[in-house]
């Protein structure tokens, strides 16, 4: 039986500030355990937390960037529970005022626009990290705990694990377009806790909700809530009560296991923190963080169709990151051929970035000298395909084109070179030559094959064409030759 | 009719961690009852229009740059910690 299916995400978001939230701690990753904390977030007694105000103007970003209304005045509350993680015994978080709500997100999936609701957003420290040993308890370190976080929660309008995973995409996406996160799965710069529900077409209740979590990947949530979605399904289709419960997914052995029973909101006792004065965040700030906003990555794939007159689906690929998108309009900027440009970036400068491990600004050829082999191709100094090998050569040798060019030799442009070539072919191939003279014209790929095989590819594709029609058929009229 | 029942009081101990015996879960009925009559006789005067006090001092926006601080050496960090091992704190076994 199909089921509906109902999913909700909670995105916890690591701020890309220096320093800690509450404190002037180093928010590097990966130091030596311990080594990145103070007094104040090792919770120590009679120490007061200071607001990061970076922290602060990244979440204003982000909340405009989500369309959310941004609270006034706010207040920051405690958390209350118990875990080694945290050594205050509370989480600084907000609760009753968030920091942001009210939002919205809209993706496009095959054709089909999406709109998911944002309920809120708030500014929140991360706690430490635990290593769980076997019998021997577990280890702490602290230099995570107090890290800016930035929770966003989603109404639960979300279909399918498809759609979740294109939604989350699209909001790392963002996240890292305006600098507030690197968004870092992997690293847990990025995490993603889905809701889930079922319910049989037709009917009204929605079924029990659970939550996953140690989901390390895109593709890790969608395979989560795929393995959620059967085990609900199985349980519902038998009759069996779901619990509310917390699940962890196991990566390796693609599985989801209850982790425990989730407390009532009630039992964190959230109250208001006094340590920490309220925030008040005016319309000028507002207005300040507003101008300082980059295109986001979808009015911007907008401006490419309608500025280049390139494909949507291209455009989307080029704004994929903030990087490519800024490449490559350097380079159209130097060279006005956008679909090439367009075309060779999505082709050759990502096929070589992929096949090398490389990212766009650890490659040596510059927007500039992409644009220097482009000018080549222009003046048939090269053709398109020579380009493709000459370029190669370029991130290999660290070379520009011109140089590459001028060692190995550009086209065959002369005319007198080039029917000397064509006339050998002719000779070597009269039997052919005979047989496309009494009709045969399909012929004519052939010959410039055998040219192009003389001249290792570097003879003038049009010229060639130009004169084997003209000695083929001795009249350049008839041979309809076409200049571009 | 009680404000707050053993049940309540046995119910936060739990959340705080404290093992409270049976005559302290009724002496700390008793005294919480007291507390919070006290508080309840808020109720009797009109608040509207009130602002909840959460803060004292008409003070907004203490913000600090982001800029960095030294943190502790890992010797300090650890220093005061009954079980350490590897520069990590050691603590018993929290996950069933």
């Amino acid at each position: 039986m199909d089921f509906e299916v109902m999913i909700g995400v909670e995105v916890h978001a690591q701020l890309l500030t220096k320093t800690k939230i509450f404190c002037g701690c180093s928010t590097n990753f990966g130091r030596n355990p311990n080594t990145q904390v103070c007094p104040i977030c090792l919770g120590m007694p009679g120490v007061l937390p200071v607001l990061n105000q970076e922290a602060v103007e990244l979440a204003i970003r982000a909340a405009l960037a989500l369309h959310c209304k941004i609270l006034r005045r706010e207040r920051f509350a405690r958390k209350g529970y118990f875990y080694p993680d945290l050594p205050k015994g509370y989480q600084i978080s907000q609760y009753e005022e968030p920091f942001a709500a009210e939002g919205i997100l809209s993706f496009e999936r095959n054709g089909n626009c999406k709109t998911i609701r944002i309920k809120r957003m708030n500014l929140e420290e991360d706690a430490g990290k635990l290593i769980h040993e076997e019998d021997r308890g577990s280890l702490v370190d602290f230099n995570r705990c107090g890290v800016p976080l930035l929770e966003i929660a989603t109404e639960p309008d979300l279909t399918s694990p498809k759609d979740t995973h294109t939604f989350l995409a699209e909001l790392r996406q963002i996240l890292q377009y305006l600098e507030v996160s690197s968004g870092d799965m992997e690293k847990g710069h990025l995490r993603c806790e889905p809701n889930i529900s079922l319910k049989k077409p037709g009917q009204s209740e929605w079924g029990t909700r659970t939550e996953l979590k140690n989901l390390n990947s895109l593709k890790g949530v969608e395979k989560g809530l795929l393995f959620e979605i059967r085990r609900q399904k199985r349980l519902l289709e038998s009759g069996q009560p779901i619990r509310q419960e917390t699940l962890l997914w196991d990566e390796k052995r693609e599985i989801a296991l209850p982790m425990r029973v989730k407390e009532e909101a009630g039992d964190y006792r959230y109250f208001p923190e006094p340590d920490l004065v309220p925030l008040v965040i005016d319309e000028e700030w507002i207005e300040r963080v507003k101008r300082s906003l980059p295109e986001l990555p979808d009015d911007r794939k907008k401006r490419f169709v309608e500025t280049y007159k390139i494909r949507e689906q291209d455009a989307q690929t080029l704004t994929l990151t903030r990087r490519l998108a800024d490449y490559f309009e350097e380079v159209v900027k130097i060279h006005s051929d956008f679909t090439l440009a367009a075309n060779w970036i999505i082709t050759e400068v990502l096929g070589i970035l992929h096949e090398k491990n490389l990212s766009i600004g650890d490659l040596s050829v510059t927007p500039a000298r992409l644009a220097g082999l482009f000018h080549l191709i222009q003046d048939e100094t090269i053709s398109k395909k020579m380009a493709k090998e000459i370029f190669v050569k370029m991130v290999e040798s660290g070379k520009q084109a011109d140089e590459i060019v001028r060692v190995q030799g550009g086209q065959i442009r002369d005319e007198a070179e080039v029917e000397r070539i064509i006339e050998e072919v002719l000779k070597g191939n009269s039997e052919e030559k005979v047989r496309y003279q009494s009709g045969e014209v399909k012929l004519m790929g052939y010959f410039i094959g055998q040219v192009m095989k003389r001249t290792d590819g570097k003879a003038n594709p049009r010229m060639v064409n130009e004169i084997l029609r003209k000695m083929l058929e001795g009249n350049p009229q008839k041979s309809g030759v076409q200049k571009k | 009719m009680e404000i707050i029942t053993e049940e309540e009081v046995r119910h936060v101990a739990r959340l705080a961690r404290l093992a409270l015996s049976e005559e302290e879960v009724k002496k700390f009925q008793r005294q919480l009852e007291k507390i919070l009559e006290y508080v309840a006789k808020l109720r009797e005067l009109n608040l509207e229009g009130v602002e909840p006090t959460t803060h004292v001092i008409p003070v907004v926006n203490r913000l600090r740059e982001d800029r960095g601080k030294e943190s502790l050496s890992k010797e300090e960090a650890l220093s005061n910690a009954p079980n350490t091992e590897k520069g990590h704190f050691r603590v018993p076994k929290v996950i069933e």
